[in-house]
């Protein structure tokens, strides 16, 4: 009861949002208000992103560079069912006002991309899990550009003149009601066996293993979840900019989802979320400058990087909440004897 | 409980155990002795399911579990301490144990094996909510063991436990595992310190390159002039 209630919060919210930035934005006084709004909507899709590689890379350890990949699978899906199938599924729900008719298109477009992106993750990740390391993140770049150069060739989909005539059915409200969900997703799956179980494989597979740990299904579902994501995201961007091509998914893209990870902090939710922000508002901030903008980016991420390697949030909000509460289960009195017997044996190892 | 019959395991092209066979009696302490890359932590990989036997089987409690994998092998009865200890650096002390009681869905049970736990390792009572890297080695051993105590093994694989260890701690290890021991659960432990495995066992075997040269009670081969010269440095 109380979950439907903050679901409701949550959408009634970001309603009262859309309807406020619509009126002061994209209709209002404010001068360049519709180019803020884009970068509110394109900082919301990032955020889908980040957190959702975070859930890949970060938590579960497993290198994956090809996230573009999955976001360009679940944008032309998406645009594809929409595009072609829009008109169909339109007549089947004509009884509804056409406000409702392009909410369940562009849900059934979100649907199909999560379906397609899932199906894909799959597909790459069974075998590419098994294997170690390196191997994982060449097999994803691989991926990457395989499904760029794929769809370059699609010419259903536009092929190398980019797909046009997307319906724009996605906003500032279900981008965000999106990066809603993946953040409560990602949130309670961390706190929750499989996250442990995450963060176990992420620390050591062998002893993840030798405690009973599935370790190629964990790893695959993380992988499938992340990428499913990913493909919504994907959606939710070919929807707003009703245009699609494929340089907008090279394998840059994927590097620009992983900077963001990293400067927010690998593996904390709350890292990729600010990073995600961070990185779209950043080389926006910077356009004054104009062509020496992307130097200043450069340099603004290279001084992170120096000055806080861990990332800006380091890993420090990951488990907030738990970690709080297990400092207080039965803690012990510490024995001040016992621990200076013991460090002073330890300092010689 | 565990027997080996004539295991034989590779890595690649490199033969790495051949045709190893072993029997640890329930109940018992059994120690596999030998020089590095004898075979020995191969011996429980192989026994764990981490590393597949090309030849011969593995028999747990009178079931083949060559060709299981490895988290089903654990969700049997056995449990891993591996070598080095790969405690989970980046998680506390707690988590770690947590994680150990990975199988125990019921979160009471969970807890008062955490107290077991405890009760055998008070240190990292102490040391619950520390990150599991910051520990010293000897800490890091014992919340090593104490994870794998977590899942209630009826057989713990110890790897070389005294690795890197100052002897002081490494009598406290094995006094530990002494009790663990008592407490039910059979033991086979993997050491180079061959004086200390062959006092702390009733059954031993010795290896060399990947074969068993040698067995007996522990104390017959710790009066072995063999094993004297080659393992005990007498």
């Amino acid at each position: 009861m109380k979950r439907i209630l903050y679901i409701f919060g949550v959408i009634g919210v970001l309603a009262l949002l859309q309807w406020g930035l619509t009126a002061v934005l994209l209709d209002g006084p404010v001068r360049q208000g519709p180019y803020y709004y884009q970068i509110l909507v394109l900082a919301g899709i990032n955020i889908i992103l980040a957190v959702s590689l975070n859930l890949t890379n970060g938590i579960a350890g497993q290198f994956s560079i090809g996230h573009a990949g999955f976001f360009a699978v679940g944008a032309y899906v998406a645009a594809s069912v929409s595009y072609y199938g829009g008109s169909a599924i339109r007549a089947a729900v004509s009884f509804i006002p056409p406000m409702g008719q392009d909410a369940v298109v562009l849900l059934i477009a979100l649907a199909a991309a999560a379906l397609a992106t899932a199906l894909a993750g799959l597909i790459v990740g069974i075998p590419s899990l098994r294997l170690r390391g390196d191997y994982l993140a060449i097999v994803t770049l691989g991926f990457g550009e395989i499904i760029r150069v794929l769809i370059l060739n699609i010419d259903a989909v536009g092929g190398a003149r980019g797909f046009s005539g997307i319906p724009k059915l996605s906003n500032f409200f279900w981008v965000y009601l999106m990066a809603v969900a993946t953040v409560v997703t990602v949130w309670n799956l961390v706190r929750s066996t499989y996250g442990r179980a995450f963060l176990a494989i992420r620390e050591n597979e062998i002893a993840a293993q030798a405690m009973g740990i599935d370790v190629t299904r964990h790893k695959v579902l993380a992988f499938v979840i992340g990428s499913m994501f990913a493909g919504m995201a994907g959606c939710l961007f070919g929807h707003y900019t009703m245009y699609l091509h494929t340089n907008s998914f090279t394998f840059v893209k994927s590097f620009e989802i992983i900077i963001m990870i990293a400067i927010g902090g690998l593996g904390s939710i709350e890292g990729a979320v600010l990073g995600a922000v961070l990185l779209t508002v950043l080389p926006e901030a910077f356009r004054g400058f104009d062509s020496y903008r992307m130097i200043i980016y450069s340099l603004a991420l290279i001084l992170i990087m120096i000055y806080r390697p861990q990332g800006i949030l380091g890993q420090k909000s990951l488990f907030g909440k738990k970690r709080r509460k297990s400092a207080t289960i039965d803690a012990g009195p510490t024995g001040a004897k016992s621990v200076a017997a013991e460090t002073g044996v330890a300092g010689k190892q | 409980m565990l027997t080996l019959k004539n295991v034989s395991s590779r890595y690649g092209a490199i033969k790495a155990l051949t045709d190893v066979s072993l029997e640890v009696e329930k109940g018992a302490v059994a120690t596999l002795i030998g020089a590095n890359g004898a075979g020995k932590s191969t011996t429980l990989r192989s026994i764990m399911g981490l590393c597949q036997p090309y030849a011969g089987d593995v028999v747990f409690e009178g079931k083949r579990i060559n060709k299981i994998p490895t988290h089903k092998i654990a969700a049997m009865g056995i449990a891993l301490v591996p070598e080095g200890r790969a405690v989970f650096s980046n998680l506390t002390v707690l988590e770690n144990l947590e994680l150990g009681g990975y199988m125990q869905r019921d979160g009471k049970k969970l807890k008062r094996d955490i107290g077991h736990v405890h009760e055998v390792f008070p240190r990292l009572k102490e040391r619950q909510a520390q990150m599991a890297g910051t520990l010293s080695g000897g800490e890091q051993q014992m919340l090593a063991i104490g994870r794998a105590l977590m899942a209630h093994p009826r057989l713990l694989l110890l790897d070389e436990p005294s690795l890197g260890l100052a002897p002081l701690i490494v009598h406290a290890i094995f006094d530990a595992i002494d009790r663990i021991n008592q407490e039910g659960t059979t033991v086979l432990l993997v050491e180079q310190n061959a004086n200390l495995a062959l006092k702390r066992s009733q059954k031993a075997y010795v290896l060399e390159t990947g074969r068993i040269i040698m067995q007996g009670s522990s104390v017959d081969l710790a009066n072995d002039p063999r094993v004297k010269e080659a393992y005990l440095g007498e």
